[in-house]
């Protein structure tokens, strides 16, 4: 399996995401300037100029035309996929770090990061079917956490809403009312910071991946522990094949404490696990830094890797992979 | 005013009974004993002080008995005599000493009651005049007053002991007869210390005792295996038992920062160091030796570092660790310290210096105990800028003979390595080149079970390269050295013994370019891992000596440590918290297979718990070996069913967890497809589920472009 490199960043990497059909993939760094990749080979489509702050994440519609980007700039921008102009821009008091559009896309979630006296935040925005009518209105705003909210992704049928964070815990709010429906169980649950999360082709369960080395497996419904993932690294991203039983965690030494003696130390690798039996299958190497971003093609057959070195590495699985047995 | 009252009370009553109050003794007027007539004494404080202080008072007295007798012209003398024996243990009373007189023959009666200012004088005074010889006529018996009473109770006719039925205590062994033969290890990770049994066949640990927060700086298995000790700021604790650990002894000593038990593990010794008051003075070091099963001080040593400290550098706070090196194989009989020109060795049957004196040796640096017998190899350097050569010499204990002497000549340093069977001992020697400039490294080999302990001198084929590491086998005839100046040392095996002539040392192999700073050898022999710590991240070689071939090549990745079990089949590597990442411990099999990983984070401690000597007879270990076939079929059985059963049970535990998931799958399948409508609801009606509308046609356009007739001209 060969990678294709992609050098487009010149800052690390913060998010990856694959449109529907799988034939688009949308990079985020901390350069101000998210991209746009074909998918297949790598190349590059374009990038989206406007930001002033590092992109933390993204999200397209399901028809490929609308992109919606979160940044350190206290905004999160709509842009049109295809010109590359921008749409609308939501303003925040604080760094905008999560965003996700619900079944529909006419809703998105949207989470604001603790600044100054400001605390974090859960913004629910609608979005208007035409651009010119968008208003910056929340039709909810959820506080609570403690610390940095990471991820907020919506469950099924847009009625919860799923968050995790700094403070290690999983919860799922009602998104009508607001209510704290769930909360994950201190004890299974993490003991530190959740990085990433990652939910299934179908929304049924999700994938948080979190700094004291472990990935969990939840039921998105009823929020039960399914599955522990556990590695040697804090991990930094998270993502599940949507064709086989494999979950992909990637991430790697912090950044502050990389070694400088031997790049093996840092173990820099995004490794396989069977998602049923939790067991190690293999590993893929080649970032030189912590891998920060994740994502699966939606047929199943490429995967490719975002890292703080700045790279997205793209790889198509050989044959062998769809053999493996353990 | 009340006073006045009563005094004016009082007079006028005695004036009416005509008693004249002046002549009246008030201190003879008794009263009934719980009786006071309602008059309140008014020396009532006064007379409790008294009590107190009555109260205390006989623990501060002594009893001495069999003093001289001597008649009144000599009692000043005696006394004199006395008060200057008794006066150096503790302050002595204001006439607090009591000589008793025979009114009929005007002469002593043979004790004298001693009347110290408090009780811990008087005990201190018992303890230590006990038995003080003043002529041979006469020689102190010293009691404590209180005891007095428990004399006075000891029956006059003699009852027989009660014999007290043995209760067995625990089987502090217990653990050597684990039936599958295992080995238990200590770790320390984070705040948890774990007893754990290597259950190599099943590639797991199993459990056998944990505690959080168990000691507050290490622990450490005693040289047989019989104790656990942890180290607390109050002092030590040793554990043990059968099943589990439980609390056997404690040893108080504040502050206790290292301990050392002796090889036989009848005494523990405890250090500890003191920051001085004023900075410029030396630490203060108390070191104290227990009797491990009574928990009782043997003996306490008190000093500054400096007394301490000579000789050996490194250890803690300058004091080289240990600095009671314990001698004579494992029956704990002596034991010595290093001190300036002189080498104290003590014994411990009273603790005290052999022949109550240091062994002088001018200029004394270094010494070591041969590990199984009472000999001391020991070494001076070179004195008088090299008029007098440096010496290394075998002395025995306890006749201080010296059995054996070498002068060696421009020597810059010298390290002594004894075999673990006290046969041979090798003397690393580095000496200057001609130039002083340089130094190359020779080896001195004594034989010291042969007769005159003969010396052979050994140097390497490249005499200048640098000597990285040295070790013998265990209880084997053979050694490893690595040495080299290049970033990939060589490493040379040599063997005592070569093949036509037991008398003389032979070089085996040298295989060249390895990754190795440090030697390992299997305490059974014949294996030894040659590992590459530190700078070499990990580097590890299993090598089989007897057939001087290379088993395995691996790699624990920032290895910090590297321990075989004390049976020589498994070896642990493990990366302790020195380092941030990679915490956490390898079990390896003999040969060099990785047969498990654990990682933990924060690891401090990894020990394998040391066995005592085979209990079994030469002879019937000979047999074992002989009939090795017959004896190691059951066990290869064993292993078979393990691998069948570990199979099986795997083989289960997947279909559990096959199943399990297919449940969930199923489920998630129902509510998906439950919620179906919904969703194509949510996305404005619009089929919503992958597989239906997700498909890759091929739809071939044909583009009509232009049209154009041309009529070809006919032939």
């Amino acid at each position: 399996m060969r990678p294709i490199l992609m050098k487009g960043h010149e800052r690390p990497l913060t998010f990856l995401k694959y449109n529907r059909d799988g034939d688009l993939l949308f990079s985020c760094a901390k350069d101000h300037t998210p991209t746009v990749w074909f998918a297949d080979n790598g190349e590059r489509l374009g990038t989206y100029r406007g930001h002033n702050g590092a992109v933390w994440s993204c999200d397209v519609s399901r028809d490929s035309t609308m992109l919606i980007t979160g940044s350190a700039d206290q905004t999160a921008k709509l842009w049109n996929v295809q010109t590359g102009t921008q749409l609308y821009t939501f303003n925040f008091d604080s760094p905008a770090r999560s965003v996700d559009l619900a079944v529909g896309d006419k809703l998105v979630v949207i989470t604001s990061d603790p600044f100054m006296d400001v605390t974090s935040a859960i913004h629910v925005k609608r979005i208007a079917s035409d651009p010119s009518n968008q208003t910056g209105e929340s039709v909810l705003i959820l506080k609570g956490p403690q610390g940095r909210i990471n991820r907020a992704v919506w469950g099924p049928l847009n009625r919860t809403i799923v968050s995790a964070g700094e403070d290690a815990v999983v919860r799922i709010w009602d998104s009508e009312t607001g209510k704290l429906l769930k909360e994950s169980d201190k004890e299974t649950g993490h003991k530190k910071t959740i990085t990433s999360l990652a939910k299934a082709a179908d929304g049924s369960h999700f994938l948080t991946g979190s700094l004291d080395k472990s990935a969990k497996l939840w039921d998105t419904r009823t929020l039960t522990l399914i599955k522990t993932y556990v590695t040697e690294r804090p991990v930094n991203a998270v993502a599940m094949s949507p064709l086989l039983d494999h979950v992909v965690l990637g991430g790697g030494q912090d950044a502050s404490a990389v070694t400088t003696t031997d790049h093996r130390a840092g173990k820099f690798e995004a490794k396989f696990y069977d998602k049923t039996l939790t067991e190690e299958i293999g590993g893929v190497k080649g970032h030189f830094g912590p891998i920060n971003a994740l994502a699966f093609n939606p047929d199943g057959k490429s995967f490719s890797s975002g890292g703080e070195d700045g790279y997205v590495r793209l790889h198509h699985f050989d044959p062998d992979y769809f053999n493996i047995k353990i | 005013m009340a006073d006045v009252l009563i005094m004016n009370e009082t007079e006028a009553t005695a004036a009416r009974l005509g008693i004249d109050l002046s002549e009246v003794d008030y201190d003879s007027i008794r009263l009934p004993p719980g009786e006071d007539f309602g008059i309140i004494s008014d020396d009532e404080e006064v007379y409790q002080d008294e009590q107190l202080e009555l109260d205390s008072s006989f623990g501060n007295i002594v009893i001495v008995d069999n003093i001289p007798v001597v008649p009144r012209e000599k009692f000043e003398k005696l006394e004199v005599v006395i008060r200057k024996i008794f006066c150096q243990v503790g302050v002595i009373k204001e006439d607090g000493i009591v000589m008793p007189v025979d009114p009929e023959t005007q002469k002593t009666v043979g004790y004298c009651f001693i009347e110290y200012s408090t009780p811990q004088e008087a005990e201190v005074a018992a303890e230590k005049t006990n038995g003080y010889k003043l002529d041979k006529a006469h020689v102190f018996v010293v009691n404590l007053f209180t005891e007095f009473e428990k004399f006075m109770r000891v029956p006059n006719e003699w009852a027989p002991p009660e014999n007290k039925p043995y209760t067995p205590g625990e089987n502090l062994q217990k653990w050597l007869t684990d039936e599958k033969a295992r080995d238990q290890f200590v770790i320390r990770a984070g705040t948890d210390t774990e007893v754990l049994w290597n259950d190599a066949r099943q590639a797991k640990t199993e459990l056998v005792f944990k505690h959080t927060y168990w000691t507050e700086s290490f622990v450490q298995w005693s040289p047989l295996g019989t104790y656990l000790a942890t180290v607390h700021r109050q002092g030590a604790v040793v554990w043990g038992g059968a099943a589990t650990f439980n609390r056997l002894m404690r040893y108080a000593h504040p502050q206790v920062k290292l301990i050392d038990f002796s090889p036989g593990e009848k005494y523990l010794v405890t250090y500890s160091s003191h920051e001085p008051s004023n900075p410029r003075d030396a630490y203060m070091v108390v070191i104290n030796i227990f009797d491990v099963r009574t928990g009782k001080v043997r003996r306490d040593f008190k000093g500054s570092a400096d007394e301490f400290a000579i000789g050996g550098t490194g250890g803690v706070a300058g004091v080289s660790w240990p600095v009671f090196r314990w001698g004579g194989g494992n029956e704990d009989k002596y034991f010595a310290k290093l001190g300036k020109n002189m080498i104290s060795v003590y014994e411990t049957e009273t603790f005290s210096l052999i022949d109550k004196k240091s062994l002088k040796v001018e200029n004394v640096v270094d010494f070591c105990w041969s590990p199984t017998d009472p000999i001391i190899a020991l070494f001076v350097p070179e004195l008088g800028g090299g008029n007098q050569p440096a010496r290394v010499s075998l002395v025995q204990i306890p006749n201080k003979e010296e059995l054996r002497q070498k002068n060696l000549f421009s020597v810059s340093d010298c390290k002594m390595y004894w075999q673990s069977n006290g046969e041979y001992l090798a003397v690393k020697v580095d000496r200057y080149t001609k130039t002083k400039k340089s130094t190359y490294t020779g080896f001195e080999l004594f034989r010291i079970k042969e007769r005159d302990i003969p010396i052979e001198v050994l140097e390497l084929d490249n005499k200048n390269d640098k000597i990285i590491a040295f070790a013998w086998e265990p209880k084997g005839h053979r050694f490893a050295v690595i040495h080299g100046d290049n970033p990939r040392p060589d490493v040379s095996f040599y063997s005592m013994r070569t093949a036509n002539n037991t008398g003389r040392v032979s070089k085996l192999t040298t295989v060249k370019g390895k990754q190795a700073n440090a030697l390992f050898w299997s305490p059974a022999g014949r294996f030894i891992v040659l590992a590459g710590l530190k700078g070499f991240n990990g580097q590890l070689e299993f090598y089989n000596v007897d057939e001087l071939e290379s088993m395995a090549t691996a790699e624990h990745f920032m290895a910090t440590d590297v321990e075989w079990d004390p049976t020589g089949r498994y070896v642990a590597t493990s990366v302790t918290s020195v380092h941030e990442m990679e915490n956490g411990f390898n079990i390896w099999s003999f040969n060099g297979k990785l047969l498990y990983r654990i990682l933990k984070d924060h690891f401090f401690q990894f020990l394998w718990r040391p066995r005592p000597p085979s209990f079994l007879t030469p002879e019937k270990e000979e047999e074992i070996s002989k009939n090795l076939k017959k004896y190691s079929k059951k066990y290869e059985l064993e292993d078979q069913d393990v691998s069948m059963l570990l199979s099986e049970q795997e083989r289960e535990k997947r279909r559990m967890l096959k199943e399990e998931w297919d449940k969930w799958i199923s489920d998630w399948k129902r509510s998906h497809e439950e919620e179906k409508l919904e969703r194509q609801k949510l996305r404005d009606g619009e089929a919503s589920d992958e597989e239906e509308e997700y498909q890759a046609r091929e739809i071939e356009v044909e583009e009509l472009l232009d049209v154009s007739e041309e009529v070809l001209s006919e032939f």
